[in-house]
């Protein structure tokens, strides 16, 4: 069981249960969720090769840096929403294109 | 050009130009409409002048000659000089148009008043005056071309300053158009010289025929082209019609150009270019100017118009000049066209003078009927008019050559040389009556003209007591010119009134010609000499018929002169209808001329201008309108709209895409790559 490519499966559903949330959902706090599956998703195949691959511990490195990259962009994503929220009484990321033509 | 008669000459000329660059501009607002300007510049003019021919006669040499030269045109081995010539000749001829022309200007003073175009007149007679002198003063054909016809059209618009007139304007364009004959022979000579010689200078040219360089037939045919110009200019038969009706003009206008001045011009060139001039030349020379004195004297004969006895009168003395060229006495020509400058202005002055009266006396029973120039309406002004009779009365013995009088002097020079020619020559006894029969018949026209204003009983008493003597004025320059007609003016410093010798003889000396083989000057004066006692006897003898008759038809009665026009049969007619020239130019000329331009103005307009010309138009069209569709179909609509419109319609399809929502982007992004993928998978 100990393999890399069930490691690529959690991964590649992981990338695409996010995908399908940033697609579908009009919820911005959703959008923002599916995004932290796909980050999430990557940081597991940064870790799966890192381990099977024979290298040394640059994925884990690199994969926690995401993580905080990850967490930062929540913050700011999250500060953002709550503006818009403020502004229009609304999370819907439909309805916040005022900047649309 | 440190000359100082150069210098006085360039003064002369530039003057009355300058008066008329005046008058023409700004003379209409000018206080009295400027007519002081042109006088005081004349006066000048007369003052410079009249230094000139007292230095002259001081110096008092016939060889006095100064010539001044310019570059005009340098182009390479193509050079044209004009310059100024001064010798006796110009100064005498300077001093006389001068003279003149200050007459004009202060007669005028009083005859146009409150004419409508006074300044404009003044301003005209600046202009000839510019253009008379500078023909005077040219030493070269070219520039004498130039002032030629600049003369011409100063005349053609003196003739035509009451163009109101019908009449007038038409006279106008004839007096232009019948020079403009005689000019084109004018060019064809100087060119005909040119070619030969290479020079339009006068020196160069004399030159030129002396080596030879030009002869034979060529120099008799370059001669006569000269003289074409003279002929048209000084109203030699055949172009003698327009001078007659030139009188349309106003009258002191008709005694400075149609009597002194312009049309001595044609004498004042055959003068000039005598001594090219070949035996064969000078023979058609003497026999047109022989013809036009005997033709237009009995022209004049039955004229009942003042100014038109005064017109033909004019045209027969030019004939006289023209006649005394071609016999080889050509300072006799001169010295008649110097006397006659003086009694004929004098003349047209005195008749300016009468009209005036006429027309005043007229305008107070508002008579606008009665023709004031017809003399049939006239007679016994002579107590009314003293100054103008007595002064028109000395002219009038002056011209029929009476001795005391300037003009017997000249005409008996004339006469002389003739006789003495046909003496020579007696092929050609013509000459000398031709001569001799105008000299009876001047006499008589004259004394006609005379007798019918001054004496008898007046045909009008109406109008008799409303004639009155003209103001000073207008008799000044009478008073002057009458004086100007007596002997002793030419004669001095010697007092014998049978002998021309006088200052005149004495500076102005005939010079040899220069074409190879012809007769010297010695031998001409020799011959003349010989023959002057017959000639004056001669003259003296028809003078004193034709005023025997005149006296006795006019004043006495005793002969009648309507039976002798009865008696004559159609002579009378002839004479009285001028030779019905003009009619036979019209039928003959005139009309075919207008029917030949008729018909090239049909294949002009009809043909050629509606056919071909306009042909070229449709077809140009024609082109335009298939060249206008096909790039408006074509290329705008098709072309230039098609790419516009594809465009649009691209930015239109793919404007769906553009939804502006990311998740819609994001899924393309995603199908792009599942599709690359697929790509690479495969």
């Amino acid at each position: 069981m100990d393999q890399l490519v069930n490691y690529l499966y959690i991964s590649a559903i992981l990338f695409s249960l996010g995908l399908f949330g940033v697609i579908t959902r009009r919820n911005g706090i959703a959008v923002l969720m599916g995004v932290e599956l796909i980050l999430n998703a990557a940081n597991i195949n940064f870790v799966a090769f890192s381990r099977f691959g024979g290298m040394n511990l640059s994925g884990h490195v690199f994969s926690l840096f995401v993580i905080v990259l990850a967490a930062a962009e929540a913050a700011v994503a999250l500060a953002i929403i709550i503006t818009i929220y403020n502004s229009m009484q609304t999370v819907n990321v439909d309805d916040a294109s005022s900047m649309k033509q | 050009m440190d000359n100082i008669y150069i210098n006085s000459s360039i003064v002369i000329l530039f003057l009355p130009l300058l008066a008329f660059i005046i008058q023409i501009f700004i003379g209409k607002r000018l206080p009295r409409q400027g007519d002081w300007v042109s006088i005081s510049a004349i006066l000048i003019t007369l003052f410079l002048a009249a230094y000139m021919f007292i230095s002259m006669l001081s110096q008092y040499d016939p060889n006095f000659k100064h010539e001044s030269s310019f570059m005009w045109m340098d182009l390479g081995d193509f050079k044209i000089q004009l310059g100024f010539l001064v010798d006796n000749i110009t100064i005498i001829m300077l001093l006389v148009v001068a003279l003149i022309s200050s007459c004009t200007h202060i007669f005028s003073l009083k005859y146009l008043e409150g004419d409508i175009r006074y300044s404009r007149y003044y301003a005209y007679l600046g202009l000839f005056t510019f253009s008379m002198n500078g023909i005077v003063l040219a030493n070269n054909l070219v520039s004498m071309y130039i002032f030629w016809e600049l003369v011409g059209v100063s005349s053609y618009l003196l003739i035509g300053h009451w163009f109101e007139k019908d009449s007038a304007a038409n006279a106008a364009k004839k007096a232009f158009l019948t020079n403009r004959v005689g000019d084109i022979g004018f060019f064809i000579g100087i060119m005909t010289i040119f070619t030969a010689v290479g020079s339009f200078a006068f020196t160069d040219i004399f030159e030129g025929v002396a080596i030879g360089s030009i002869e034979g037939a060529t120099l008799t045919f370059a001669g006569i082209c000269l003289f074409a110009g003279a002929m048209g200019k000084s109203s030699q038969f055949p172009l003698h019609i327009w001078l007659p009706d030139a009188m349309e003009g106003p009258t002191p206008v008709s005694a400075l150009m149609h009597a002194a001045t312009m049309v001595a011009a044609g004498v004042y060139l055959s003068v000039r270019i005598f001594p090219l001039m070949t035996p064969d030349a000078l023979l058609f020379v003497a026999y047109i100017g022989g013809f036009t004195a005997l033709f237009a004297a009995a022209i004049a004969l039955t004229q009942n118009d003042i100014k038109k006895v005064l017109a033909y009168s004019t045209v027969s003395q030019l004939g006289y000049m023209i006649l005394a060229v071609g016999t080889g006495v050509y300072t006799a020509a001169f010295f008649h066209l110097l006397t006659h400058a003086m009694f004929k202005a004098n003349l047209f002055f005195g008749s300016g003078s009468v009209i005036h009266s006429m027309h005043h006396a007229l305008h107070k029973k508002h008579d606008h009927k009665t023709d004031p120039q017809d003399m049939r309406n006239m007679g016994g002004f002579k107590e009314k008019m003293p100054i103008t009779f007595w002064s028109m009365t000395i002219s009038t013995l002056a011209i029929a050559g009476v001795p005391f009088f300037s003009g017997f002097l000249s005409k008996d020079a004339i006469l002389g040389g003739t006789l003495s020619f046909a003496q020579q020559h007696p092929q050609h006894f013509l000459l000398p009556m031709f001569g001799f029969g105008a000299a009876a018949m001047t006499a008589f026209y004259m004394f006609r003209m005379i007798f019918m204003t001054f004496y008898g009983k007046p045909q009008m008493p109406e109008l008799y007591k409303d004639i009155h003597e003209s103001p000073r004025e207008m008799t000044g320059p009478l008073v002057l010119l009458g004086s100007l007609s007596i002997f002793i003016f030419y004669t001095l410093p010697y007092f014998n009134p049978f002998s021309t010798h006088g200052w005149f003889t004495d500076l102005v000396v005939a010079k040899d010609s220069f074409v190879p083989g012809n007769i010297s000057a010695h031998e001409i004066a020799e011959h003349a000499h010989h023959a002057h006692m017959p000639a004056l006897v001669l003259s003296l003898s028809v003078a004193g018929l034709g005023i025997l008759v005149a006296g006795l038809m006019y004043l006495k009665k005793s002969l009648s002169a309507d039976a002798w026009a009865n008696n004559s049969g159609p002579l009378y007619k002839l004479s009285l209808n001028k030779f019905y020239f003009d009619e036979n130019y019209d039928r003959f000329l005139y009309q075919p001329l207008m029917k030949l331009a008729d018909k090239v103005a049909y294949f002009d307009w009809e043909l050629y201008d509606k056919y071909f010309i306009n042909g070229f138009g449709r077809i140009t069209s024609w082109l335009s309108d298939i060249s206008g569709k096909f790039d408006f179909d074509g290329i705008d609509q098709g072309l230039v709209d098609g790419v516009g419109r594809s465009a649009k319609q691209v930015g239109h399809s793919l404007r769906n895409i553009q939804t502006g929502r990311i998740q819609n982007y994001i899924l393309y992004v995603l199908a792009g790559a599942i599709l690359m993928i697929i790509i690479q998978a495969v």
